[in-house]
């Protein structure tokens, strides 16, 4: 009864953008504040930015997500959203009494000129009599400058730029995990700890976005990293930081020019000195190791026993899994820097990745993949500024057999039956995708049984026979 | 409430303590984390379901992606509506201004989706950097021949109601537009309902056993060419009165269609809507068959619903929705299944829809307009609910708090609708409410 969309030959071009595979500037921003202990996160703009945006997060974590809004009128749109910004502000002191409060903007306040930095001074002026007076920090985020990406990594930036302060070195680390999943969140920080690693986790998200059952409603929920650590990033032995793409697809503009420096880690290793390791999500043997090792280069321990138990489990499956896997062909989609890492992951397993895309647009997708992907990375064709329907039209002229990636291809998998296996952001169509595990040994094992798991069913489903043994 | 913010003391009361009408329809305060979307969510919401229709919406990435496919609007043939298409701005754009792209974007889309027509929404970039989206559209409805209609929604020019009112406008500009069509007699517009999880069909299908006609749903399983024959119906049935009244008062003024107000929530209201139809057209058959067809669905509903009332007597409801009058049907279809309306609140609900309310409600309910998880959640606390009516944002209020949820906004995928839909309504508020796992967080 119900008709597809017309199928469209994949080399059709439009100019408008048809299913989006990103999301805006202000969302990521938001994420990354959410990370910061007692932190309300402001959007400076119209009412639907927030509501949205909130509705979105909603649907993934399935966590309350407070993001207020400072509710532009058109008033506010012709004279400038000052007198908004205040009244938010102190509203927002008044209903949650936060440690922080984090602006982020918009593409509609930053089109009409406003400087949330003065509204903030201003605020700060005219207030002294407020006592416990929040710290501030903002985000100048666009989304005509850039994907929801690039206004994670601006607000891990900003963090990191307006609370970091310098002084003697300690022993402890800096780690910037990107934007993961809460479980990846929490896995890391076991990791750290088994370790023995002192470390400062810029965002941290991993409470706040993730909750245990409350008895009383929490106005702020609690976790998330505190701005005192934050402080000490400065002072850190290192930084780890993960991704290559980063914010480095942020388009020119009054963003990009007023960046000393695109990230967290790279200002506190221009600022202060602190060596700087970057490298791709954690995802896959090769990248594990590589994240592995840097740890043990920085702290000179090794590798907990338990942790060395999962990496040798791992293997092992790899050996029991491979063929069923082996030549079959995915589909990698999504975020720049997870559709690196899962390609990776892919492609040292034998999956044949024909296809990664993502809306972002570094311009530079298609270089990490070659970079990263040993196997057969040249045959990888790898698109920045893909949208879905893009993806759904080359997957219909060339077949896939599997669709890696975030729950909203799910109707492309439909259409083609195939497979989809669930990963990354978001998973609107299922519970726990805040707890997928990606990250590391352990999220690298459920991985491939999902992968492996999903093409034995596929051919299960499909078998008139239905053996009950692989 | 002094954790609350100020400004709302107004926009709260309490039934039997406080005298005063309450204020609403005021802008959200800044600061506040509102339920509330913008200009362009009510216009969308209000279009969307048209399904051969293009919806192309003007502006940065994000307006367009998160109102993709999000209502559970169906459609019986075409899809197109569920694709989510945006002139996604750049930088370039918002400098030199967006018509050129807005005008290639259409082409194209045009070129390959062949709608019967399209609807390009303003957002509020669009508002700021002054594009003339209306003489874009213009041009392309001459160069395709296809009624492309702007719908200037900036987000920032009012509230989610002027959305509403906007989108109408841009109905209202396509009804009247065929000249030949007659209407068979008994024949009628279903205004303000949005084909959730199939609830038209079922409307729809009750009023053909009553032999009465239907000649544009808006916009439930909406088509463009039925809205251009909408002017020749004899009657508007309007449910949900605040996203569609005005089109309604707009087609009496101008081709003389007289309209009701009804609801379809409930055995009362459901029932209310087919018997006032027939009224309406004066036919004793036709009131007849109502009759005869509600009678056929009450003795199967009936004796289905008392097993849950049974299960649900004496529990606490708290409501949260978008439209007022849907939350008045609502503490109706509780009352049907032994549950009592503690908290109820709207978005956009008027004067009107919460004196209504008042008079419905028992002493101690609390009313609401315009608000947010803060004050929802100490509602809930206060009165002690054992079930929340919202959408998708209250849902994890809800949850955190230990108390069972029922979804009834636009993104529902279950029918609530009619006899059928009341049924529906019972089950999910019984699987809610009477799951055992609340035990554990008590
Ligand atoms: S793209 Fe810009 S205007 Fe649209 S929701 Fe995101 S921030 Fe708001
Ligand atoms: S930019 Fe304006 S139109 Fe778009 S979601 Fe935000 S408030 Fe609504």
């Amino acid at each position: 009864m119900f008709e597809n969309a017309p199928i469209i030959k994949s080399t059709k071009e439009f100019t408008a953008t048809r299913n989006a595979c990103k999301l805006c500037a202000p969302l990521g921003a938001s994420v990354a504040f959410k990370g910061i202990r007692g932190c309300v996160p402001i959007i400076h703009g119209g009412q639907g930015c927030a509501t949205y945006i909130r509705r979105y997060l909603i649907s993934h974590f399935k966590e309350p997500v407070d993001i207020a809004s400072s509710n532009f009128t058109e008033e506010a749109t012709v004279f400038g959203g000052g007198a908004n910004c205040h009244t938010a502000i102190k509203n927002v002191i008044g209903q949650y009494k936060p440690e922080v409060v984090a602006l982020t903007t918009t593409c509609l306040s930053e089109t009409i000129g406003d400087d949330v930095k003065m509204y903030i001074h201003e605020f700060e002026r005219d207030n002294q009599s407020i006592k416990d007076l929040p710290r501030f920090v903002t985000a100048s985020t666009p989304s005509y400058q850039g994907s929801h990406m690039d206004g994670f990594h601006e607000a891990v930036a900003s963090a990191t730029k307006t609370f970091a302060k310098g002084g003697e070195k300690g022993t402890h680390i800096n780690i910037f995990p990107g934007f993961v999943s809460t479980e990846d969140l929490r896995q890391l920080k076991y990791l750290l700890s088994d370790f023995g690693i002192d470390y400062v986790m810029v965002p941290d998200y991993s409470e706040t976005l993730d909750n245990p059952i409350w008895n009383t409603y929490k106005r702020i929920p609690e976790g998330g990293t505190p701005v005192a650590k934050i402080e000490t990033c400065g002072t850190a032995a290192a930084s780890i930081e993960f991704g290559t793409i980063l914010n480095f697809g942020a388009l020119s503009g009054r963003v990009k020019n007023n960046k000393l420096s695109a990230t967290g880690a790279h200002y506190l290793e221009n600022e202060f000195g602190v060596k700087n390791y970057r490298m791709p999500l954690p995802i896959g043997v090769k990248n594990t190791d590589r994240f592995i090792k840097a740890l043990e280069e920085i702290t000179g321990k090794e590798l907990p026993i338990r942790y060395q138990g999962e990496r040798g489990r791992l293997i092992d499956s790899y050996a029991d899994g491979h063929k069923y896997i082996f030549g079959k062909k995915a589909v990698v989609y999504g975020e720049e820097d997870f559709v690196i890492a899962m390609t990776t992951f892919l492609d040292e397993i034998g999956v044949e990745v024909i296809l990664a895309a993502t809306g972002g647009e570094s311009g530079r997708l298609e270089e990490q993949i070659r970079e990263n992907c040993p196997e057969r990375g040249e045959q990888i064709l790898a698109k920045n500024m893909f949208d879905y329907e893009k993806i759904r039209e080359w997957s219909i002229d060339n077949k896939p057999d599997l669709l890696v990636g975030n729950s909203k291809a799910y109707y492309i998998a439909r259409e083609l039956d195939i497979p989809i296996v669930r990963c990354g952001f978001p998973i609107h169509d299922r519970i726990g995708g805040q707890r997928i595990k990606h990250l590391g040994y352990s999220g690298t094992q459920d991985l491939f049984d999902q992968v492996v798991n999903a093409m034995i069913q596929y051919k299960q489903d499909h078998s008139a026979v239905g053996y009950k043994y692989m | 409430m002094d954790a609350f913010i100020n400004d709302r003391q107004n926009q709260i009361l309490t039934k039997g303590t406080d005298d005063a009408a309450i204020a609403c329809g005021k802008a959200s305060v800044a600061g506040s984390v509102s339920q509330r979307a913008c200009v362009f969510c009510g216009s969308r919401v209000v279009l969307y379901p048209i399904a051969d229709a293009l919806h192309l919406i003007h502006g940065p990435v994000g307006c367009a992606a998160y109102t993709w496919d999000i209502r559970g609007s169906l459609s019986s043939g075409p899809q197109i509506h569920r694709l989510s298409f945006t002139t996604d701005l750049k930088e370039k754009e918002v400098v030199f201004g967006g018509e050129e792209r807005l005008y290639k974007a259409l082409i194209s889309l045009i070129e390959t989706y062949k709608p019967k027509g399209a609807f390009v929404y303003a957002t509020c970039i669009v508002g700021v950097i002054g594009d003339d989206v209306e003489a874009v559209c213009k041009r392309v409805t001459r160069e395709t021949g296809i009624d492309v209609i702007a719908v200037m929604s900036e987000g920032f020019n009012g509230t989610k109601k002027d959305g509403y009112k906007i989108a109408c406008g841009a109905l209202s500009k396509l009804i009247g537009t065929d000249t030949t069509f007659k209407a068979p007699e008994y024949s009628l517009n279903i205004l303000g309902d949005f084909n959730l999880a199939g609830e038209l069909w079922m409307l729809a299908e009750y009023y053909k056993k009553m032999g009465v006609n239907l000649v544009a749903a808006m916009t439930g399983d909406g088509r463009i060419d039925d809205l251009r024959k909408a002017h020749t119906a004899q009657l508007n049935v309007v449910q949900c009165s605040g996203s569609m009244i005005g089109l309604a008062k707009e087609m009496k003024e101008k081709y003389g269609i007289p309209f009701m107000k009804v609801s379809y929530f409930g055995i009362e209201d459901m029932s209310d809507a087919l018997y006032e139809v027939a009224k309406f057209f004066k036919s004793d058959e036709m009131m007849e068959k109502a009759r005869t067809l509600v009678k056929e669905e009450l003795s199967e509903l009936l004796p289905a619903l008392a097993q849950y009332r049974q299960k649900l007597e004496g529990k606490k409801a708290a409501i949260y929705v978008g439209g007022a009058f849907k939350a008045i049907s609502l503490v109706k279809a509780l009352r049907l299944i032994g549950m009592k309306t503690v908290v109820v609140g709207s978005q956009t609900g008027n004067v009107d829809d919460y004196n209504l309310l008042k008079e419905m409600c028992d002493d101690g309910t609390i009313i609401v307009d315009d608000s947010n998880p803060n004050e929802l959640s100490e509602f809930v606390k206060q009165t002690g609910a054992d079930l929340f009516i919202g959408g998708v944002k209250e849902r994890p209020i809800a949850y955190k708090l230990g108390l069972g949820f029922c979804d009834h906004n636009h993104e529902r995928k279950e029918a609530l609708a009619g006899y059928e839909g009341m049924l529906n309504f019972a089950k999910e508020v019984h699987a809610s409410v009477c799951s055992p796992v609340w035990q554990f967080m008590k």
